[in-house]
């Protein structure tokens, strides 16, 4: 028996993603989050911010406070920071497109609160290439977005040691699909590319840069095979240490640590028995600390209802109490490392690193990410596995508890009828941080504010480093919107490969499969051409792995799917169905934001004489919601517990035939 | 509600598209769509009233080919972009694969092409299209929705993967063929060498910022085009552009133009465009009775003749032919 340590060992930061409404409100949730144990924050930014647009822009309606704290200004950042000593806190901000702006923001704020630049702690996300895989708030095109994460980079090295820059992601990846060991070369590929590239800037000295490797840290998941899991975490201490010496000569073994911190699968969670997430996070959670060498240095948990909506201040108390339990009561913290000698454990952890580092060479015949992100390579690769993945749901051979499998429950009373389940943000939020927006704008110095823009355009322009000139423009009192409207003019704005042109199919459909194409087949030929829907995201949630996997499926099935991608305004989607000539429109919304842009859409279906044309709805879409969008007319609405993707088909065609004026087919599909 | 099987009123709907209303062209594309055999009748209807100088010698047909990932759908936002500012109207149909297995096809090209608009520049319109497999190259609705496209826009772009049948198909509906290559794909090239590919009006190198590769490939396709001329007499000029950094772009639309002048100069505009139904017509015959069908009918040469001396509806021509065989067929 492995001999325990006498000392524990010191506890990982325990942080809750958080944030909504307004920075005020924000404020008040951080500093009750800190009484209650929380040793480090973690901020969450709402759409608008992160897609660096002003909280007045048209398409932040609708999305204003809804999954993250709006903050168009220093004004904001510092209600958000209101008697919060930065020179304490340690703060995880998940910020990508906009990242220097927000750092720059925060160390303005550290400046006026009389905090030495060296006294900061924390970590800006700044992955901006995971973002045109999963995720989706990039602006630039990938050359400006590296230049960006390469200016954080060098800046905070000099000037922020303590600060992490940037934390590669291979959690969206997990999410968009990616299996553990596509998580690990992808996000190692992304490491390196970054690392390359601040190198190749020459902002750093040859001698100072196992600093630059050493500051660089990771994000990640963990999913529910948490044995699997664990090997992963072991195989990138593996990778990271090899790539860290072999490419990067860093001799320093301390410097070659892979330090990581996570948050567990938010998209794994169920709507169906939510309860069960409790289970799901805490086994997840396992996977991140039980190996002392592989273990997180900061951990977030979600609550266990985010599949329902907005998790309530109760809900995120449940969450880090997890972790205080397992760190504090558990034994856990006084052991060495746990699977050290397991042979079973070093063939797990070898099979994933052979995997990945083929997997890395796959993307280096690429010509590296940013080639193989831009010829579609990638997303390619993690469309099909997650095409695999919910196929395997749908057949039951992958078992998801209360989804798929031992379904009849009693009825919760941790879920009420009515609202109180889940928070709601408040609908005046949106007007309120919009009229304080402009008295903010009143009340500045314009001539200020007009040469710090100026001189951002140059810098931008000349390459020098991004950060001073954002500071100054932060203490001038530019907006987030300004501010990136600047580097847009400069770098232009990132337009999406196709995406999703993968050719993957489903070779032996099952009958189910079969009848629906026979049906989506027999409608087409009773209304004369064949069923076409259109398939698109409103407002500026990013998150398209759902439409696209609908998107797949629905062609699969034998539609014409005329998928328009994210960010779209109700307009261009009215535009799109009337020039498609599609017969349905399927919309994905997971920001909250479903109530205001359906409205808005149906008033632009109106515009142009689309009023009859039948929308369905998917999305983390509260029950009451989900009624009062269907009263509105929507045809249907379609949550995270309609896992069936079968149904959803059979359910379009029988929508289509209706509103067409023909029966539905009377037995069940599916 | 759209009650099945109502139809439009095809003369009024034919004045609307000329009259540029959006609405009714996006019902006129699914009334073009539609096989059932009333809709077919509306549809010829339809097309019969369209204006007839605007389908003869007004507008510009042009098709965009090219192998996947040089670039179509950008490069047609770049071009997009300098007709608006040229203050010409754009409609376009943009044809992606189909599934063969499910009949399905994901159509993602609207996305490229629209990535700079947010809906407040609504002037360019944009149809997708599947292959919809069953022909072979591009299905039989594109060259009729092509003319409904043209009786309401300046400019009307045919976009297409492919090297092979479909760009041959691209080229019998366009008036213009551009052909659109990547630097450093040898393909292209290899087929203009071998005769694979019909010679287009006019070849691209997209990617120009990629440098030397980019350069190489250009003064090849130029080496290559010196030995080969387009059989009407046009010089084909090959071009390098940019659909990113936005370079080249200008000239392209420039030489687009360039090849419509020089077609209406020698006066063959308005020929190339009812060559276009012939070869609708016979395609779809083609596809119908096979060789032994055409040879039925008189033999492909006496069809193009006759055809292209006639101007009657396609869709009626059409049908006059294949009654004509039918009942040739049942008495023999």
């Amino acid at each position: 028996m492995q001999p325990h340590t006498n000392k524990r060992d010191k506890p990982w930061l325990m942080r809750t993603y958080s944030g909504h409404t307004s920075a005020k409100a924000s404020n008040a949730l951080y500093r009750s989050n800190l009484t209650k144990g929380q040793t480090g924050l973690s901020v969450a930014f709402d759409l608008p911010t992160q897609t660096g647009y002003d909280s007045d822009h048209i398409l932040a309606r609708g999305e204003v406070g809804k999954v993250g704290v709006p903050i168009c200004h220093i004004g904001d950042m510092e209600t958000l920071f209101d008697q919060i000593p930065l020179g304490k806190m340690n703060t995880s901000m998940t910020i990508n497109a906009t990242a220097a702006w927000l750092l720059a923001l925060y160390v303005a704020v550290a400046e006026r609160q009389g905090v030495a630049h060296s006294q900061l702690q924390g970590t800006t996300q700044n992955d901006i290439l995971k973002e045109y895989l999963s995720r989706g708030t990039y602006i630039f095109p990938p050359e400006p977005s590296v230049r960006l994460i390469t200016d954080v980079i060098s800046y905070t090295v000099q000037q922020i040691p303590k600060w992490n820059p940037t934390n590669i992601c291979s959690y969206h990846l997990q999410e968009a699909g990616a299996t553990p060991m596509q998580e690990l070369a992808y996000a190692l590929s992304t490491a390196i590319t970054i690392l390359d590239a601040v190198r190749d800037s020459g902002q750093i000295s040859a001698d100072a840069f196992a600093d630059v490797v050493g500051r660089i840290s990771f994000f990640v998941n963990a999913g529910i095979r948490f044995i699997e899991e664990c090997c992963k975490m072991r195989a990138f201490v593996q990778l990271w240490d090899k790539i860290a010496q072999e490419r990067y000569g860093v001799d320093d073994p301390k410097m070659r640590r892979f330090r990581y911190g996570i948050q567990v699968n938010s998209l794994g969670l169920t709507e169906s028995q939510p309860e069960n997430n409790v289970q799901r996070i805490i086994l997840e959670m396992l996977a991140v600390t039980l190996s002392k060498d592989a273990r997180a240095r900061a951990i977030q948990l979600p609550a266990w209802n985010e599949a329902l909506g907005l998790p309530r201040p109760w809900d995120q108390q449940w969450a880090l109490r997890m972790q205080q339990v397992l760190a504090f009561e558990t034994d856990l913290l006084e052991y060495d490392d746990i699977f050290g000698g397991s042979p079973v454990i070093a063939a797990k952890v070898q099979e994933l690193v052979e995997g990945a580092e083929e997997e890395l060479e796959r993307v280096r015949e690429n010509g590296g990410m940013i080639q193989a992100i831009e010829n579609g390579y990638v997303k390619r690769q993690l469309v099909t596995s997650h095409t695999q993945r919910m196929r395997a749901i749908e057949r039951g051979e992958l078992k998801i508890v209360g989804l798929n499998c031992f379904r009849e429950t009693e009825p919760s009373p941790l879920v009420g009828e009515g609202e109180g389940s889940i928070m709601k943000v408040d609908p005046r939020a949106e007007r309120e941080q919009i009229e304080s927006l402009k008295a903010f704008r009143e009340q500045r110095n314009a001539a200020e504010v007009e040469a710090a823009l100026a001189h951002l355009a140059e810098v931008a322009k000349s390459g020098e480093n991004i950060m001073p000139a954002s500071i100054r423009c932060a203490h001038a009192g530019v907006t987030t919107g300004e501010w990136s409207q600047v580097l847009r003019e400069v770098f232009g704005e990132y337009r999406p490969p196709t995406g999703i042109d993968i050719t993957s199919h489903d070779a032996t459909p099952s009958a189910t499969v079969q009848e629906i194409r026979d049906r989506v087949h027999r409608t087409g030929e009773e209304l004369g051409r064949p069923l076409r829907i259109l398939v698109g995201k409103p407002g500026l949630d990013g998150h398209s792995n759902g439409a696209e996997q609908i998107a797949v499926k629905a062609r699969d099935v034998g539609f014409e799917i005329v998928y328009e991608g994210i960010r779209l305004t109700p307009r261009q989607i009215a535009k799109g169905a009337l020039e498609e000539g599609v017969h349905l429109i399927g919309l994905s919304v997971l920001s909250g934001s479903h109530m205001e842009l359906v409205e808005d859409i149906f008033k632009e279906l109106a515009e142009v004489g689309l009023a009859d044309i039948p929308v369905i709805v998917g999305g983390i879409i509260p029950v009451e919601d989900a009624r009062t969008l269907r009263n509105q007319g929507v045809a249907a609405v379609y949550t995270p517990k309609d896992s069936d993707m079968n149904t959803i088909m059979a359910d379009i065609v029988d929508i289509i035939r209706q509103s067409n004026g023909l029966k539905p087919f009377e037995q069940k599909a599916a | 509600m759209t009650v099945r099987g109502t139809l439009p009123d095809p003369e009024a709907l034919a004045a609307a598209v000329a009259a540029r209303d959006r609405a009714a062209l996006a019902r006129s594309l699914n009334l073009l769509d539609d096989r059932r055999p009333q809709a077919r009748r509306c549809a010829a209807h339809f097309l019969a009233t369209l204006p007839s100088e605007k389908l003869d010698v007004e507008g510009h047909l042009i098709g965009i080919t090219g192998p996947p990932g040089a670039g179509k759908s950008s490069l047609t936002s770049a071009l997009i972009g300098v007709w608006q500012q040229r203050g010409l109207s754009v409609g376009i149909l943009a044809v992606d694969p189909s599934s063969p297995l499910s009949g399905g096809a994901l159509l993602g090209d609207r996305l490229r092409m629209l990535a700079h608009d947010h809906g407040s520049n609504g002037s360019v319109f944009i149809r997708s299209l599947a292959c919809r497999g069953e022909f072979g190259g591009l299905s039989a609705e594109v060259w009729p929705m092509s003319l409904a496209m043209l009786a309401a826009f300046d400019i009307v772009l045919i976009e297409t993967v492919g090297v092979g049948q479909k760009e041959i198909d691209i080229s019998k509906m366009s008036d213009t063929t551009c052909f659109v290559a990547q630097p450093a794909s040898g393909d292209s090239i290899q087929f203009l060498k071998a005769g694979i590919m019909e010679v287009p009006h006019i070849l691209v190198v997209n990617k120009e910022d990629m440098g030397a590769a980019a350069r190489k490939t250009l003064t090849e396709l130029r080496f290559t085009l010196k030995k080969q001329m387009d059989p009407a007499g046009w010089q084909v000029p090959a071009l390098a552009v940019s659909a990113v950094k936005g370079t080249g772009i200008e000239k392209l639309a420039d030489t687009l133009d360039g090849h419509r002048q020089w077609l209406v100069e020698h006066d063959l505009l308005d020929t190339r465009r009812k060559q276009f139904q012939a070869e609708w017509i016979v395609k779809r015959l083609r596809e119908e009775f096979g060789r032994f069908g055409i040879e039925k009918l008189g033999g492909e040469q006496h069809l193009f003749q006759v055809l292209t001396q006639r101007s009657g509806s396609p869709f009626d021509e059409y049908d006059a032919l294949r009654d004509g065989f039918l009942t040739h067929w049942q008495e023999s």
